[in-house]
């Protein structure tokens, strides 16, 4: 397994291919629906967007517990999915060159990560305790009106994982290699040959 | 079984204890033999993430999963006086003591109330002339919820529109709900009732046979099709799809055929209490003896 420190940078990111498992130390930010809207809406009015600029984000809604300060007490990835609108400007904008989720992003976004040097690793969807165990400290917390599963909170992990390099910066993503075989195979039942 | 005057509250406490931290015995069971039998590298490695995170969260008494969802409750047999209230005491008291995320937020606003509760509980009554209170909870967290899906078929359609439905909706879901997912299967009734009987077949144990032949079957025929599928544990590829299918099924109108999927993660949450009139509390994540 790949250990590699976070926030990703491009050379990194595109050293990366599809299907590699991964282990990252460092920091990354969690952001989900809200904290986009909010990131993308003050990069449109040429505002600067500290909490997410060069970050390894995290698509994320953890369970944080204040318990001499905070304590990540679960923290899966959440669906991707949810921020295919903003995933392009957010690649191409704030200088992501790493996201971690669930579920995979739009071809719009892939093409966006291929552009840029940015790669999406896939998180195990519900290893929200394994995942937690790979975070050493909850640094802060930023938008914290958003709620505890919308804010961003910036975390220190160590070999947080395992993580698998699900669409790459050359065009591969294993979501599509996925579909494509899934639609094969039910074609193939179709006509009784499997 | 444990014999002490219990409230609902302190029921629904230990039942989103059990349902959060740890998984139903044939659910796991189910993903140790998936875990077995799978021949991809990259779905091995999904489902041994599962594996080490089932029993990180047992051993810590944490939830499995970060999104705890929104309780949804299933009372059967006797419908006690004050349980809805007992039961949105108890989901308020879960959410600080477990903790709980606090996920319910008003539907229009999006502003977040933080007991889970908000409007009131989420909550199936199906009275019985049982001398006993069945209340069993599936927490259900939105990467599966939001893939439910109702269709209003053609009768002429038949068996075989059902199955293309079902599958349809699992493999258009891809990785979202989490798979290797359950898939809880609603067939008649009304478009609700139909929606509300997918919900309920995902209490049914995995190890425990659907007692309607016909929809035995039907279970087994969509469990090899989505295996065969190679959607695979997160949508990464691989021979597990589903852990298993449950169908439920009433009557309807001679000229509907609805049909209804709702779906579980892989974690396929869920826990059940019964309260005897004598004060006996039997509480279990599979089926009653």
């Amino acid at each position: 397994m790949k250990k590699l420190q976070a926030p990703l940078d491009e050379t990194t990111a595109r050293s990366l291919h599809a299907g590699e498992a991964v282990l990252l130390s460092g920091v990354i930010v969690t952001a989900r629906d809200k904290a986009h809207i909010r990131a993308l809406s003050k990069s449109s009015s040429g505002e600067k967007v500290p909490e997410l600029q060069g970050a390894t984000v995290y698509h994320c809604g953890p369970i944080i517990r204040e318990r001499n300060g905070h304590e990540a007490v679960a923290a899966g990835p959440t669906t991707s999915a949810r921020m295919n609108m903003m995933g392009p400007r957010a690649v191409r904008e704030l200088g992501i060159k790493g996201v971690i989720g669930k579920g995979g992003m739009s071809k719009e976004t892939h093409d966006a990560m291929q552009e840029c040097g940015c790669v999406y690793l896939a998180a195990t969807g519900g290893a929200a305790v394994t995942l937690a165990e790979g975070i050493r400290e909850v640094r802060s917390r930023s938008w914290e009106d958003l709620g505890m599963a919308e804010s961003v909170w910036e975390l220190e992990v160590k070999d947080f994982g395992p993580l698998v390099v699900a669409m790459d910066s050359h065009g591969r993503s294993l979501y599509e290699e996925t579909e494509a075989r899934v639609r094969e195979r039910m074609r193939l039942r179709a006509e009784g040959k499997l | 079984m444990i014999i002490m005057p219990e409230s609902w509250e302190d029921i629904v406490l230990r039942l989103l204890r059990a349902a959060q931290t740890r998984l139903p015995p044939d659910v796991k069971w189910a993903l140790e033999a998936a875990a077995a039998w799978e021949s991809d590298p990259t779905a091995r490695s999904q489902l041994g993430a599962v594996l080490d995170n089932s029993s990180r969260a047992e051993f810590l008494v944490r939830p499995m999963c970060q999104d705890t969802g929104l309780p949804v409750f299933f009372v059967k047999g006797e419908v006690p006086p004050g349980i809805e209230e007992g039961i949105a005491a108890g989901v308020a008291r879960a959410t600080v003591e477990i903790p709980l995320r606090p996920n319910a937020v008003d539907p229009l606003s999006r502003e977040v109330r933080g007991d889970n509760i908000g409007s009131g509980p989420l909550v199936h009554y199906r009275p019985t002339d049982a001398e006993y209170t069945e209340l069993s909870v599936l927490p259900k967290g939105a990467g599966a919820e939001n893939m439910s899906r109702l269709a209003m078929l053609t009768p002429s359609d038949g068996n075989d529109a059902i199955k293309d439905f079902v599958t349809r909706t699992v493999l258009q879901a891809g990785g979202r709900p989490c798979p290797p997912t359950m898939v809880g299967v609603g067939i008649g009734g009304t478009a609700d009732a139909c929606m509300a009987l997918a919900k309920e077949a995902l209490l049914s144990p995995l190890d425990k046979e659907n007692p309607d032949p016909r929809l035995r079957s039907l279970e087994e025929e969509l469990f090899v099709a989505l295996n065969s599928s190679g959607l695979g544990p997160m949508g990464l590829g691989g021979d597990t799809t589903v852990l298993g299918v449950r169908a439920l099924a009433a009557s309807c109108h001679t000229a509907s055929l609805p049909v209804a999927v709702n779906l579980n993660c892989w974690a396929a949450r869920r826990a059940s209490v019964r309260v005897h009139k004598d004060g006996r509390v039997e509480y279990t994540q599979g089926a009653f003896p």
